[in-house]
């Protein structure tokens, strides 16, 4: 690969300073940009080592019952903790439903937020590609479109957002707080991803040298931990993107929807918040004729794959489905999965 | 073959106290704890680094290299070209040996498929060199690429390895005119890459003239050959070390073309040179299982019975050589039928040449077979075990040979016990389980021809009574280092831990290619030869001896255990090895031996493995989501030198037979030729969520044909019957036939809602 420069920042100062300079990406887990360093996509001059910035690889409980996570905080971390895992049950089912052990050992919250898609055309400096390298096209137009958006795509670009974790994120209202050269600022996740418009490669809010150092959930996101499910169709069991997920949250009281949140994965250019499909859910009753409204308003306007389309519904219905029957006690063996695990004894 | 005497099956077997045992790995602790070497873990001073440019484009040629830009990067030491590319002593579109395929070693500037080496870059470091092959940035003049099965389709002369294109007997067409019921299915397999989790590596050093070179091989005699015949020199000047693979599964059984580059590089520049392919580069240069599509024809009488059965493949294949997917011939092999007709057509795609993978032929031939198989059960109304019982080829359905030994009745019989399939309704989708969700059960036959390799062994007992016994075993994980000591240890009347084994390299006596699920059987025939060499030399030595125990009772008359020879029938009458040797004056005394199969035996009998593979699945029945929740196996294979290697084995043929039904396909962009998904994020195998409970069952085979060991071998076997099992069930807790390999979900969508 392409030499480059390693610098350790020992203070988020330094990392801002040194982050702002043309050619720097900086390096958390690593396990999406180093593989794009390795296919060349990703060609960084510089790159800067935050892992060891001090404070970002914590989260604490905020006075009001909201939490704040550090940037730096590994997927497996924030997975495991039994009153997070409580409190944002399907957070954590997302997580673990996503990536391998070992990669979520290596990953950070931050870089989940950061990753890159995994559109192969992207991936592959000899394809075209309007994301990575503007104006050269998009090579995924013409071909099987089974992989990629069917909400929020562009001529431009169709590409989807991979995380998992970001789908919850997006149901839970989470917030992104950003340090850059001018300070501290904030955005709420479901607006950090741009969709790619005329100009895919501008990818996220994030200015050169800005970083993130924070994702803050909000109290009143831990009013769905009794209805929270995190749904997962994947053509692997494990370690697979998703070919269509959702995050369904439900805030039920005396027999009706209270407040509802639905999100998809897999389906967009970024975690994709259904605001028709909660404001349909909200008042109704938890059931199949709601539910299936619901998915049909989140879905409205798809195109460009009907099996898809037609799966996202099905699996909306059924996350909410899943939802309203309440969090499970654990988060699944299998999570993210229809599936119940049995065990294996080769 | 002249120069070879078959062992005669009259051998008497000794079913001694080391085969068939459950002994663990002898390398095992070795392998955990890192002292196991593999190709890459070698690192000789001023060793050099290798890494590839490789095109990106499927058809045409390349107009440009950055030479100059590569050759700037610090650290790159050359840069190799077809400009610059020094002499080969072969021509590489010449084939001048068996398991020879022509190949692509920077001869011109042509690009016959996408991921072709076109540049060599040799740098100090890894990262130079991958580096310097970026900064080639190469340009082309590009075609456009022939790709797909549609593709005018020709007929070839052979498919496989040498096996006839075209077999039929009887009349198709009448048979099918005469039948109370006919049934056509279309069936496609995917092109499947090999992905072990060692890919293809080489370090290559050069001393004068000869060449030594580690590099996992599969047959590492006749890859040396192969090596002098690149490089104009004797055989004996290679010597090739291979002594662990991680993983061979067919394509590691013939050199590759950056395996042969690798070599000429280090030549050239003097110094040894380490190339390790990437992940990518494993999808084009080192084989694949070729994409195919399969048309089954069936007439069946108003019993159920056959009157027809037409299996017709179409396989891809290179431009610049062949290797087409065998995948009608296990229609061949496993029904009676009174008209049988098996035939390829292949078509040339731009794609790096397919080749043997894991149950060439017979993963993708039984994968529509017992497809249409279980389509014709459903027509006649009848269970799948029983319509296969009533279609049973009680000899070979195309010779009218006996079997050397076939207990598939047994495998139906233990595999539906260990299942519970009794009871299992004939319509589909009629079971579910406590949470909704559908349950399908399939069942599918597994099918492995039994083919020998010509092997040679050398044993040699030594003065402190301990054997060491050479040949060039190859384990690439299937347990070789293991079950060969057991053999050898029989054979030699000793423990295993007074065996040691000496393999894995080309200056031994030639094991053959561990392929073919026969190299147990092959090298062990050599073993066992040469054990029995060392024993008589040895009792004639005592007997011969007047200050033996032994002087007089003559070869016949002596029994070799636990060390000793004693007398037959009198224990008391003997001694140790060892005292024989000391009193002889000897240090040690070598046996060596040739083993091949009895042709008298290979021609009157069909030699073939069998298994029966069950399968549970489950669906979710809006979603399409499929999980397999059960799967068992039930093998006959001969004789078992060692369960708990076979069963492992088996396991993971099965394993490889889930990922067939559910997982892998490469999945090929028509428009550029190229692959989307030449990575293993992206290129699915199973992980370890997706295995289910497996039961593995051995049934008890005995063939005094097969070879005097009786042994059939189990390498490949489980990879076959295991998808159609799947599919199978997937139809049966559906009621969706899915003709297109992998099943995906979406596939079920129409059909369930």
């Amino acid at each position: 690969m392409k030499p480059f420069d390693y610098i350790r920042a020992e203070s988020l100062d330094q990392a801002l300073a040194e982050g702002g300079k043309p050619g720097t990406a900086y390096l958390a887990g690593g396990t999406n940009l180093l593989d794009l360093m390795k296919t060349g996509a990703a060609r960084p001059e510089r790159l800067v080592d935050i892992t060891r910035l001090p404070g970002l690889d914590r989260w604490e409980w905020q006075d009001d019952g909201g939490l704040r996570i550090g940037a730096m905080v590994r997927n497996s971390d924030l997975a495991h903790d039994p009153d997070i895992a409580a409190t944002f049950p399907a957070m954590a089912e997302a997580l673990l439903s996503g990536a391998s052990g070992q990669l979520r050992n290596a990953a950070t919250t931050g870089g989940n937020v950061m990753q890159h898609t995994r559109c192969h055309f992207f991936a592959d400096p000899a394809s075209p590609c309007n994301r990575r390298a503007p104006g050269t096209g998009c090579a995924a137009q013409g071909g099987d479109r089974r992989g990629f958006a069917v909400l929020g795509g562009s001529d431009a670009c169709i590409a989807t957002h991979p995380s998992d974790l970001c789908v919850a994120l997006a149901a839970l209202d989470a917030v992104v707080e950003i340090a850059g050269p001018e300070g501290l600022r904030e955005t709420p996740l479901a607006d950090f991803h741009l969709l790619p418009g005329t100009r895919p490669e501008a990818h996220t809010q994030l200015a050169p040298g800005e970083l993130i150092v924070a994702i803050r959930l909000p109290a009143a996101a831990a009013g769905f931990r009794h209805h929270a499910r995190y749904l997962k169709l994947r053509d692997r069991t494990s370690f697979a993107f998703a070919l269509v997920s959702a995050a369904a949250m439900l805030r039920i009281e005396n027999g009706v929807i209270a407040e509802a949140r639905l999100a998809f994965g897999g389906i967009a250019p970024r975690p994709w918040r259904s605001p028709l499909a909660e404001a349909a859910l909200k008042g109704a009753r938890p059931d199949a004729e709601s539910f299936a409204l619901a998915a049909e308003a989140a879905l409205a306007g798809a195109a460009g794959h009907d099996a898809k389309i037609a799966l996202a519904k099905r699996l909306a219905a059924r996350a909410l489905t899943h939802a309203a029957q309440g969090t499970p006690e654990r988060v699944p063996a299998l999570p993210g999965s229809v599936h119940r695990g049995e065990t294996a004894h080769v | 073959m002249s120069d070879v005497t078959p062992i005669a099956t009259a051998l008497p077997q000794r079913m001694g106290s080391n085969a068939g045992q459950r002994a663990t790995r002898r390398d095992g602790v070795a392998k955990v704890t890192g002292a196991a070497t593999y190709a890459a873990d070698n690192q000789p001073k001023g060793l050099l680094h290798a890494a590839f440019a490789c095109a990106t484009i499927a058809r045409g040629r390349v107009t440009g290299l950055d030479v100059d830009a590569a050759k700037a990067h610090p650290g790159v030491v050359e840069v190799i070209t077809p400009a610059n590319r020094p002499a080969l002593a072969a021509d590489p579109d010449s084939k001048p040996m068996r398991f020879w395929f022509r190949t692509q070693v920077l001869q011109d500037d042509r690009v016959l498929y996408a991921g072709q080496p076109i540049a060599l870059v040799l740098a100090e470091t890894l990262e130079a060199a991958t580096e310097g092959a970026a900064l080639l940035a190469p340009t082309y003049a590009p075609e456009a690429p022939r790709i797909g099965l549609d593709e005018p389709p020709y007929t070839p002369e052979a498919v496989g390895i040498g096996a006839p294109a075209k077999v039929t007997k009887g009349d198709i067409e009448a048979g099918l005119a005469a039948a109370a019921r006919r049934l056509e299915v279309t069936i496609e397999t995917p092109a499947q890459y090999h992905n072990a989790m060692e890919p293809h590596a080489i370090v290559a050093e050069w001393q004068g003239d000869r060449l030594v070179i580690d590099t996992p091989n599969q047959a590492p005699v006749m890859a040396a050959a192969a090596f002098a015949t690149w490089f104009g020199i004797a055989p004996q000047n290679v010597t090739l070390r291979t002594p662990f693979l991680g993983g061979g599964f067919g394509s590691k059984a013939v050199l590759s073309a950056p395996q042969i580059l690798a070599a000429l590089a280090a030549r050239m520049v003097g110094r040894p040179v380490k190339m390790v392919l990437t992940r990518a580069q494993m999808f084009g240069p080192v084989g694949h299982r070729g994409a195919t599509r399969q048309t089954l024809r069936m007439g069946l009488d108003g019993a159920g019975r056959f009157t027809a059965l037409a299996h017709h493949t179409i396989a891809e294949t290179a431009s610049f050589d062949e290797f087409i997917e065998a995948a009608s011939t296990p229609s061949r092999l496993l029904y009676a039928s009174p008209a049988i007709a098996t035939t390829h057509a292949a078509v040339v795609n731009d794609i790096g040449l397919p080749g043997p993978m894991r149950a060439p032929g017979e993963a993708s031939g039984t994968a529509a077979l017992e497809v249409a198989i279980d389509i014709a059960a459903e027509a006649q109304g009848m269970d799948p075990i029983d319509f296969r019982l009533l279609n049973y080829a009680e000899t070979d359905p195309m010779t009218g040979n006996p079997y050397s030994s076939k207990a598939l009745r047994e495998c139906f019989a233990e595999g539906a016990k260990a299942f519970g399939w009794a009871g299992r309704p004939l319509a589909p989708r009629q079971m579910t389980d406590d949470r909704g969700m559908l349950v399908g059960w399939g069942m599918g036959t597994a099918n492995f021809p039994c083919p020998m390799f010509e092997s040679e062994a050398r044993a040699t007992l030594r003065a402190d009574g301990s054997a060491l016994v050479e040949t060039s075993l190859i384990d690439m994980g299937q347990g070789a280092w293991t079950a060969l000591a057991q053999i050898a240890a029989d054979a030699l009347g000793l423990g295993l831990d007074r065996i040691e084994m000496r393999g894995g390299a080309s200056d031994l006596p030639d094991a053959g290619i561990a392929g073919g699920s026969g190299h147990t059987a092959s090298a062990g025939l050599a073993i066992e030869g040469a054990g029995a060499e060392a024993i008589r030399q040895l009792a004639e030595i005592a007997a011969a001896d007047p200050a033996s125990p032994l002087y007089g009772t003559g070869n016949a008359g002596v029994v070799a255990r636990g060390g000793r020879l004693h007398a037959a029938g009198d224990e008391s009458r003997g001694e140790s090895y060892a005292e024989i040797l000391a009193r002889a004056d000897r240090t040690a005394l070598s046996g060596q031996a040739k083993g091949v199969r009895d042709p008298a035996a290979a021609g009157a009998y069909a030699m073939q493995s069998h298994g029966a593979v069950f399968a549970e699945v489950k669906v979710d029945p809006e979603l399409g989501q499929i999980r397999v929740s059960r799967l068992v196996g039930a093998f006959a294979a001969g004789r078992i030198i060692n369960p708990r290697l076979a069963e492992s084995q088996l396991n993971g043929g099965m394993i490889w037979g889930l990922s067939f039904a559910l997982l892998e396909r490469a999945e090929m962009d028509p428009r550029s030729g190229r692959l989307l998904n030449a990575d293993l994020g992206e290129y699915l195998v199973p992980v370890n969520a997706d295995v289910p409970s497996i039961q593995t069952l051995l049934v008890h085979e005995d063939d005094p044909h097969v070879n005097p060991l009786g042994i059939k071998g189990v390498g490949e076997i489980g990879t076959t019957g295991t998808a159609a099992a799947i599919a199978n069930a997937v139809w049966h807790a559906t009621g969706v036939r899915v003709t297109r390999y992998p099943i995906r979900l979406e596939d079920l969508m129409e059909g369930l809602a």
